[in-house]
């Protein structure tokens, strides 16, 4: 699956998103996720919250988590908290569908 | 040093207004014409910070949230507090991934992240009366 995050991601949009992302999880039959951030205009640490919670939730059932369109405030974000070492960053969607 | 400008906001702890804040500081900052990821860096601790606020201070009940802005000629002074539950112990707060609401997919970053993006930043707080968080960035990009 590919979750494109288009707009701000805060605590405040979190909620809808993560209702979003869980309903088309359940559906999903393939549980590996791709998160393509770049139409993302802001995130805080909420973004880590929801990344990281997504990730949880679909390594139990044997998926894998990656995130494509990083911009430097976010990938500074996600580095701080080591949450690359377990969902990898990469350029393109090809790039990470290639790793997955 | 003397502030070339200076805003007072008051405002509902409501998550809605935690983008109103962002954007109100990143407004009122860019009158000195900060990069653009400066001015992201400000409007991320202002999210953070407000965030807490929301999240920690009320507990998601309602309560006012204070901004209090100080513009300098290459500097800014932001100050956001809340009249809500406090924090028992600051520096194990502050600790990079310790979070209080592990079950509500926070990660414990948001001091981390505001430390990260300002060049200071000081918390003080008693059990039940509220919490203040001082910040203040120099825009390296101003100095002349
Ligand atoms: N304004 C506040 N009032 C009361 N407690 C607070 C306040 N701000 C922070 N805290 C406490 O400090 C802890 C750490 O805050 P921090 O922002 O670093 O992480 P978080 O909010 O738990 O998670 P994240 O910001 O990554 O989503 C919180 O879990 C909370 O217990
Ligand atoms: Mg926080």
């Amino acid at each position: 699956m590919i979750a494109g995050v288009v707009g701000e991601l805060d605590h405040h949009s979190a909620d809808y998103i993560r209702q979003k992302l869980d309903a088309e999880l359940v559906k999903a039959s393939n549980k590996n996720i791709i998160f393509d951030l770049s139409k993302m205009s802001f995130m805080d640490s909420s973004g880590i919250g929801i990344i990281m919670g997504r990730y949880k939730n679909i390594q139990k059932l044997g998926g894998k988590a990656s995130l494509v369109g990083l911009s430097d405030q976010s990938r500074r974000i996600f580095e701080m908290s080591g949450l690359l070492k377990i969902v990898p960053a990469y350029e393109t969607i090809d790039e990470a569908l290639k790793n997955m | 040093m003397q502030p070339i400008n200076e805003i007072k906001l008051e405002f509902l702890s409501k998550s809605s207004n935690e983008a109103f804040a962002r954007v109100v500081a990143a407004a009122f900052v860019s009158q000195i014409d900060p990069t653009l990821e400066e001015l992201a860096d400000v409007k991320t601790a202002v999210s953070e910070a407000v965030t807490n606020a929301v999240i920690h201070g009320y507990e998601n009940s309602q309560g006012l949230i204070r901004m209090h802005c100080k513009l300098f000629c290459d500097a800014v002074e932001i100050i956001i507090s809340d009249d809500g539950v406090g924090i028992e112990d600051i520096e194990l707060a502050r600790q990079p991934l310790y979070t209080s609401k592990p079950d509500m997919d926070r990660s414990g970053m948001g001091f981390t992240v505001m430390e990260s993006f300002m060049d200071i930043v000081e918390v003080t707080s008693k059990p039940g009366e509220g919490t203040t968080v001082y910040m203040f960035k120099t825009f390296k990009s101003l100095i002349k």
